[in-house]
Order: structure tokens, then sequence, then C-alpha cells
């Protein structure tokens, strides 16, 4: 009898629902990864997911694990009142888009990341809105056209594309911040390992790991052509880089010495 | 007091006897949620409720809780959302302008059935307005807080003591119906000092199978969520929402009828702080010959109806007397159903009524009564 | 003999598994499946080394990738 290894399964920590993503959407790609890491680490009974609204308001169809679906932006804070509630064992994980992590959540990711919450934000950033049909989004990059940027993103008019991760770093707390791709092979395997390390560390702290993703659909191309634009286009404004991992907080942090009266 | 606790008390933990405490409102409150077995509070400062979250910042830590201070009052519903999924007893508190911000949380709340304590201790409005006393959120408060059809229990304190009683009835009523509690008082009841008396702690043994506490492999996942795409299935959600809503209807009214067993010709209608103040003034009216009674709301939601309809046939006329421009006076107006006159008088901005202005109001409406005969 | 198997109710005709794929061993099915997608298909499957790229990259953790082990005599 030959001797058969399995080489790739689909996770068990997915569900048997078929996802409802475009075709060629990395959300699917990312979903797995999450699901492979938290079976790995064998917790998928300690694991809660918060979901966003956007593309992926349904992947608390997706996760078999208890999941609590975020109000648009929020999902940082609903992750704060949870992991804040739970044993120290739990892991919180929140999932989110460009719309709802850069722009109306931006207060919150910005503050549940200063506070250094013990949570994993998985955020993917495909520069622009999907589910609402393909809208400007706070990473669309200059030039890029969209359904309310139709002449093309106008720097003078909308600024720039938001580089979360670099804005995270700025702050003391975080333990783990990197920046990742799901454009082909070599960054998914990457991506994987970040969010491996972003899982292991949430005990010790505020862990992100942003990924570069495609939008077949708002961007009109094919998935393939997707992949490549992204690689083109993406990367060079948004470096795949980690840029805080235990031990290099930035500097201003080591130096700073509080002069505050200290209470009795 | 006018409600009857015939809630199943949890098991309580022993506690110092319940000892009389002078102490500010807002403190009251913070305390007689931690003995009702609070947890967890997520809050933003706002004047006039700021000594509720202080107070929780150094007592919490105290009873293995957490205090988290949001970055807003958007932040701080949605935190309370997290903490409620798990099935812990949380609760935030703000002010009006916090309220505006809360509420697509709090609808959130609604559509996913997750108990909680919300306190609004109500301020002058409409905008920044001031920090002043106000009741100018009676409608928002009672009309469905939120963005799509929904309905919450809201109590109306109007005094420190009863702030106290109505904060672990609030905790489980919210839990009772898996639907979050609103409890309102304005700026006074916050900010009042009065002698108050605890309840032993109680540590909430409610069973909560539904809460999201990570996936063991003997049971299904738990889902957290108010998305239903189809409209089929949203209706039938909707309906079961409304199911719970016609059971707090049914049972949970509680009103306090003051003076009203001798067929009184006036009622005054209020709630919390004018409430109080009217007692005064019915005191001085009665002392004139005028016959004056009070019903006052302690659920401003759902509105007491079964004691108000009691009055409407032996009354010959309503006063509803708030701290607004006229807002509980539209639920009277639609009890009394045209039966009766329903006069309102109120002042706003933040002034507090005094009992010598209620008693000329209803010596006004007396004459005119006589007058018409 | 290694082995493939796409999940051809899953599948959405992507193309994201025909690329990665070193051997050009993958494309589109003919027929059709519910969501009216042509589902990926395998041929030559001796060719394939299972090196399971093809599964990493499917947005619909459609695909499952099997290796023969040679037993050493």
């Amino acid at each position: 009898m030959p001797n058969i290894k399995t080489v790739f399964e689909r996770s068990e920590v997915l569900t048997s629902n078929q996802f409802h993503y475009c075709p060629g959407c990395t959300h699917g790609i990312a979903h797995r990864l999450i699901a492979e890491v938290v079976s790995e680490m064998g917790i998928q009974d300690r694991t809660i997911a918060v979901c966003p609204v956007g593309c992926s308001v349904l992947a608390y169809e997706y996760f078999d694990l208890d999941v609590v679906q975020a109000a648009h932006g929020r999902a940082p804070a609903v992750a704060t009142g949870l992991r804040r509630s739970l044993p120290e064992d739990r892991y919180v994980f929140a999932y989110q888009g460009d719309g709802d992590l850069a722009s109306i959540g931006m207060s919150e990711i910005i503050h549940a990341a200063n506070r250094g919450e013990k949570i994993t934000v998985i955020f993917l950033n495909n520069a622009i809105y999907g589910m609402t049909g393909g809208q400007m989004a706070p990473t669309t990059l200059p030039g890029m056209v969209t359904t309310t940027s139709p002449y093309g993103r106008d720097t003078l008019q909308c600024g720039h594309p938001v580089r979360m991760s670099e804005m995270l770093n700025t702050l003391v707390d975080p333990v783990f911040i990197a920046r990742g791709a799901l454009s082909q092979p070599k960054h998914v395997i990457k991506a994987k390992k970040l969010i491996r390390q972003a899982f292991e560390l949430q005990h010790q702290g505020f862990t992100f790991v942003e990924l570069l993703s495609t939008c077949p659909t708002g961007w009109g191309l094919t998935p393939t052509d997707s992949m490549h634009w992204l690689e083109h286009n993406m990367v060079p404004f948004f470096p795949l880089q980690v840029f805080r991992e235990p031990g290099h907080a930035p500097e201003a942090a080591n130096h700073y010495t509080p002069d505050l009266k200290v209470h009795g | 007091m006018g409600y009857d606790a015939n809630l199943p008390v949890d098991q309580a933990v022993p506690s110092p006897a319940p000892e009389r405490l002078l102490m500010k409102g807002a403190e009251a409150i913070a305390e007689a949620a931690i003995r009702a077995g609070c947890k967890n509070f997520f809050g933003y400062p706002i004047t006039p409720q700021n000594e509720i979250p202080e107070y929780m910042s150094a007592r919490l830590p105290e009873v293995g809780g957490t205090f988290v201070q949001a970055e807003s009052e958007v932040a701080s519903i949605n935190m309370l959302y997290g903490a409620g999924s798990a099935g812990v007893r949380c609760m935030t508190s703000s002010s009006s302008p916090g309220l505006s911000l809360m509420s697509e949380g709090f609808s959130y709340l609604i559509g996913s059935e997750v108990p909680t304590v919300v306190v609004n201790i109500m301020r002058g409005g409409p905008g920044l307005g001031n920090i002043a006393p106000s009741q100018g959120d009676y409608l928002q408060m009672t009309r469905g807080f939120g963005h799509g059809d929904q309905k919450a229990i809201v109590l109306a304190p109007a005094s420190v003591q009863e702030a106290v009683d109505l904060m672990s009835l609030a905790f489980d009523l919210s839990e009772k119906y898996r639907n979050p509690v609103v409890v309102i008082g304005d700026g006074l009841i916050g900010q009042m000092m009065e002698p108050v008396t605890f309840a032993p702690t109680v540590q909430s043994t409610t069973e909560k199978p539904w809460a999201t506490t990570g996936k063991p492999p003997t049971r299904k996942r738990n889902i957290i969520n108010s998305l239903y795409l189809d409209a089929e299935t949203l209706e039938k959600h909707v309906l079961h929402l409304f199911e719970k809503f016609g059971r707090m209807e049914a049972e949970e009214q509680r009103a306090e009828l003051y003076l009203t067993d001798d067929q009184p010709e006036i009622v005054i209608c209020a709630f919390g702080t004018t409430a109080r103040i009217a007692k005064s003034a019915i005191k001085v009216l009665r002392a004139q010959g005028i016959r004056v009674g009070l019903f006052r709301l302690i659920s401003a939601w759902p509105f007491p109806q079964q004691a108000f309809q009691t009055l409407v046939e032996p009354t010959s006329a309503f006063l509803s007397i708030e701290m607004s421009m006229g807002q509980l006076v539209q639920d009277i107006r639609t009890q009394v159903a045209g039966r009766k006159p329903v006069e309102f008088w109120g002042r706003t901005g933040g002034v507090v009524p005094t009992s010598e202005e209620m008693v000329a109001q209803v010596q006004k409406l007396h004459h005119k009564l006589v007058a018409q005969g | 003999m290694n082995h493939v198997h796409i999940d051809k109710d899953r599948c959405k005709s992507c193309g994201l598994c025909i690329e990665v794929c070193q051997h050009h061993l993958l494309d589109e099915g003919s027929d059709m499946n519910a969501k009216g997608y042509h589902p990926i298909g395998i041929h030559n499957e001796e060719k394939c080394s299972a090196c399971g790229l093809c599964a990493l990259m499917c947005p619909e953790g459609g695909i499952a990738v099997y290796k023969e082990q040679k037993v050493k005599s």
C-alpha cells in the first residue's frame, strides 16, 4: 500500500461554508492562514474572533470559533472589551479591512494599540472599499481610479495613502507590527509566519499584521493581474517589513523617564 | 418604594452589614453597580457624570474588576458590547452628548441581545448645551435610542437611594431579557449627596451559554451578531425581539402614585428631580385646599400605563412638569387620549424649577378649571 | 502517484492556482459548477510534485494535496 502523506488540507478551524468573496479575493487566503495558525497552535477552543463591517462582515460564517460581529470601525474597541473580560489564556483577534480600520475606525485602532491591548489585529489593506462597491479608501494610491475618485485619487484634495504600520510604530506599547502581502506564494508563506508570531506574542501585548491584499472586482482586473498590480504599485508605497518585534521599541521609548510626581 | 423586586436574587455573597453612607449620586451609582456584580466599566469623561468613571477606576481593581477609560463614547459602548458578549456584568455611563454618540452601539446591543447597563446623567442641550441638570433626553431614551425597531427598559430614579436600588434591578433586568437597560437621572441625581444604604453584594450566577468565551469541542460556536442579510430572517429576528419587548411592557411597568387616593382634581406627571420638587409643591397646594396628586414614572419605558389609567377617570386635569420643552407630556396625552385636559409646564436650558413656580402653575390651572365650572 | 483534489463546488475559476503550478498541470475545465464557474482541473497528475503551491494560493481553501511517499526498499 503506498504511504500517502497529506501536504495540504483545508483547516478544521474553517467551517464548511463556502466563501462569498469574489473570485481571487485574498480575504479567502487570509482566512485560511488564520485558521491554520489557530489550528497549529491548538487554541481553537480559546480563540474568539471579532469581525468588522466590510466584505469580511460575513467572516463569522467561516471561522469555527466564537465570533463577535463589530460595528463598522469598532472591532478594536469590541476586542478590548472582550479581552478585558476573558480569562488570561484566551486569544482575541480583530479582522478588519482598510475602510473599517483606517477610516471610520482610526481612533479605535490607534488607542487599542496605544493601550497595549493584548489582542491581535489582522488588517487587510486592498486600497479600496470592496463591499460597498469600490470607493476610495484611506489607503487608495495616488492617481488610483475608484467609484469616488473617478479622475484618480487627487492627493491635493484627498491627501496621500495612510501607512498604518508605520503610524502605529510610533507608539511605545505595541509588541509586534509587521506588513506582509498575499500576492504570491513566498509572501503568503511569510504572511502565515507573521500571523503566527502575532498570535504567539499576543499575551505580551498588542500585535498587528497588515496584509497587502487584492480586490479584483474593485480594481477591475483579473485575479492574477491584481496580484501583479499589487506588487508593482502597492508594495513600493507600503514596504513589506517587520516594524516592531519584542526588544525593538522605538528609540523615544527607551529614554523617556517620567517626571510625574509619583503617588505614595 | 413603588416597585416590587420580585426578581430571583442570586445567592448573595455576604458583605459587611448594609451600612448607611452619605454619598454623591454618581459615586453611589458606581458602588451600587459593583455590589450588583458589575465587573467591567468602560467610559469617557463628560460632566456631570465624571465621578462614576473616577469612582470605578479606584474601586473596580479592588474587586478584581477592570476599568478602561476609552478614547470616546463611541469606543466605550463598543467595548461594552465586547465585554457583554463575554457574559460579564458590565456598564458604561455618560451624559446626553455622549449618549448621542452611543446610539449606534446601543442598537447593536439590542440587535445582538447583549445584556448590559448604560447610565445617562442628563445635561442641558441641544448641542454642547451646558452641564446643568436636564430631562431633555426623555424622548431619545424612550423612543428607541438607536436606529431600527428596538426598545429598552429605561429606569428613572428620583433620589440617590432609588438610583442605588435601580442599579441592581437594571443588571437583573438586562440579563432577564438579554437587552440593555438604561438608567437616566438628571445632573442633580448625579451631583446630590444623600444618605444611602447598600444591599449586600451579589455575584451574578446567571448562566450565559450564549457568551463568546472560546468554543470548547463540546459545543457549537457562539456568534454575537445583528446582521441578517435575508429580510425574512431579519423580520423573524425582530419579531422575536418584540416578543421580549412585549413581556417587558407587561411585567416591568413601575410608578409611584403620590396622594392620589382621594381622587385629586389635578395630577402632576413627572419623574426624577421634578417629581421630588412637585411633592413639596403639593404640600403647599393641599394646605391651600387645592387637591393635587403626583404620578411619578419610575420606568420611563415601559410607560407605567396600568397605574396611569386608574387616574384618568377621577382626575379633572393633568399637568406634566419637566426640565425640558415638553416630552413626557406627549406620552401623557397619548394615555389620556383627549378624555381630559393635559397641560405642560417646564424649564429648560438646565434651569431647575422651584416648588413656588410649580405652586403658581397649579393654581393657574385650578382657577381655569374652576372658571370652566 | 501524488494527488491534487480540487473541490469543484468551491472553485470560482480565479486562476491563481494555474499561475503558480510549476509544471502547468492545471487549467479551466469545461464542466460548470452550481455557481456557474468552470472549475479548475488537473491533467497529467503523474507529473505533479505535490509542492502544494496551488493549495497555498487557493482563496477558497478548495485544494488538497497528497504526496505518495516512496517506500524505501
